[in-house]
């Protein structure tokens, strides 16, 4: 199974959550091997196991069965080679953008970095994703785009082997969404990181992948459908409309998503 | 007052777990504008409003002296004791007599130690019944019976165990400083969210770093409000306790001046207290915005 260099495998993954009306099963046989360098989404209906796949992966979660190992070692627990950006951001408000950044770095570089190099690391990853400006305000301060762009900051200052993406944009408008997949595109194509990215949103799975991993709805959910996407990069959002790519792997994620319509999602 | 009753209360800008947006600002412009037309105005107000009042208060108080309560002083004699004690607030004639301002420095002295000591047991003692589930439930039965009980009543067991009225009265003010304390400190503990948590446990913080990067930050605002509660009733059950213990400090003064019948400097001595308190509330609200993290000060 392991693929020509694949850094993550997902191997027979199952997890079950024992709940008090007895025991709920959320995934069962979970497969999947992504290369270096992949970016790929998850992407299903509400309730289909796609953010427990992924507190799986970040180890915030044991699974049940199977195992995820990332360059051969199995993951038993969170750390920073696998940094989260959280839907919501998750700063610390006490601290200020840099605060928040230099806490992850302090952490992870300890004694592998001086304290003006890390000092100089943290303001690297704050100017990545333009956030220079607002290094000394507090995360009360700066508005929901902003803060999603510190918390990707806040990731990518780990140096993870693989960035996680729980639906980071989900909770921001259309217009600050599009600004921000941009920069994650832009990122992606100039640090060429390995990323898992949770979403619902077609078009954003459509635009940022390399893969779409496609899940069936739960209980016991799955991988439903896998769709490679040959798009080549740079993408641009304006030009991809008449692509004919775009709109063959964009029908066909809505055709699955369809079919797999619940009543509760729809 | 209403410290007494609520003993649990959020801080007054609730940190923003959710990470919601921040409110709109109310439109800057237009009541900035506002403000600079009438400033005279508003400072106006601030001033000539609480005069009425206290003027009004003089009023009654007259009338009613001279009308129905003869024995109560009427304002000039109680004007003329308030420039009598404050022309000399520092005398010291023997151990028995002393000028006011010492007798609300012992009393702020026992307020204080009181205080720090609840400060040092509350506080780690909040942190573990809001951490830890086992705690919770071992300890806040027992908190919950002693909570509502006068902190008065445990006068009589001090001096059991101390012999000595200082520590009594200390004791006193550790016993009504630590509930706020434990209680809002368990609830900041609580209040801490799981993302704040996950945080930490993808940056693998060590359990020293969690409490001194994460617990105790995130619970500060609490703590100071529990600090804020705890000292505004410490300072109104000290005049209580020393009344009872004697010796010196102001609430001694006061039983002291009714013995003494002297009820001009009663009345002067109860705004003194009100003064203190005023200015144990404002400084402690001071150092709570300080470290309000939400608000949006630097």
């Amino acid at each position: 199974m392991p693929e020509r260099s694949s850094i993550l495998q997902i191997s027979k993954v199952g997890k079950t959550f024992g709940t008090r009306s007895g025991s709920f099963e959320a995934l069962r046989d979970v497969d999947l091997a992504i290369s270096g360098g992949e970016f790929v989404s998850i992407i299903g209906h509400s309730g289909c196991g796609k953010s427990t796949l992924l507190n799986l992966v970040a180890g915030l979660e044991t699974p049940t069965l199977g195992g995820i190992f990332l360059e051969g070692q199995l993951v038993d627990g969170p750390g920073p080679e696998r940094a989260v950006v959280f839907q919501n951001h998750s700063l610390l408000p006490w601290l200020t953008v840099y605060g928040n950044v230099r806490l992850a770095v302090d952490k992870v570089f300890a004694g592998r970095k001086s304290s003006a190099e890390r000092d100089a690391w943290a303001r690297q990853m704050l100017d990545l994703v333009n956030m220079s400006d607002a290094a000394e305000k507090r995360p009360a301060e700066i508005s929901g785009g902003m803060k999603q762009r510190v918390g990707i900051a806040r990731a990518l200052a780990m140096e993870p082997k693989v960035l996680l993406l729980d639906e980071p944009f989900g909770a921001l408008d259309a217009l600050t969404r599009a600004q921000l997949q941009d920069s994650v595109m832009d990122i992606h194509a100039r640090l060429g990181n390995t990323v898992i990215m949770i979403t619902h949103d077609v078009d954003e799975a459509v635009l940022l992948s390399d893969r779409i991993v496609m899940m069936s709805n739960g209980p016991a959910a799955g991988i439903g459908e896998i769709h490679d996407l040959t798009l080549s990069r740079p993408r641009r959002r304006l030009e991809l409309g008449e692509n004919l790519d775009y709109i063959a792997a964009r029908s066909a994620v809505m055709r699955f998503l369809t079919r797999n319509r619940t009543d509760k999602a729809a | 007052m209403k410290s007494v009753a609520l003993t649990i209360v959020e801080p007054a800008e609730a940190p923003d777990p959710a990470g919601l947006q921040p409110a709109p600002a109310p439109d800057a412009t237009t009541e900035t504008a506002s403000r600079e037309r009438k400033p005279l105005e508003a400072l106006a107000r601030a001033i000539l409003l609480p005069a009425i009042t206290f003027g009004l208060v003089l009023l009654g108080w007259t009338i009613m002296q001279a009308a129905f309560v003869p024995s109560f002083p009427d304002v000039p004699t109680v004007w003329n004791k308030a420039i009598e004690i404050f022309s000399d607030p520092f005398y010291v004639y023997g151990p028995n007599d002393m000028g006011v301002a010492w007798q609300v420095m012992y009393s702020l002295g026992r307020v204080v130690a009181g205080f720090l000591l609840a400060v040092a047991v509350g506080i780690p003692a909040g942190f573990l019944i809001g951490a830890n589930k086992t705690f919770e439930q071992a300890w806040m039965p027992l908190i919950a019976i002693l909570r509502p009980v006068s902190p008065l009543a445990w006068l009589p067991i001090g001096l059991l165990i101390f012999r000595a009225v200082d520590p009594s009265a200390i004791f006193v003010i550790f016993i009504t400083s630590i509930w706020p304390m434990i209680l809002n400190t368990a609830a900041g503990v609580k209040a801490i969210p799981q993302d704040y948590l996950n945080v930490a446990r993808v940056l693998n913080f060590n359990r020293r770093e969690m409490v001194t990067k994460i617990y105790v930050p995130a619970t500060l605002p609490y703590m100071l409000t529990g600090m804020q509660l705890s000292l505004g009733t410490a300072w109104m059950v000290i005049v209580a306790a020393e009344m009872l213990t004697g010796g010196i400090g102001i609430g001694f003064y006061i039983w002291d001046e009714w013995n003494n019948l002297s009820v001009p400097s009663i009345i002067v001595a109860i705004v003194i207290i009100g003064c203190v308190g005023i200015l144990l509330e404002a400084g402690m609200n001071h150092i709570r915005r300080r470290y309000d993290y939400a608000s949006k000060q630097e």
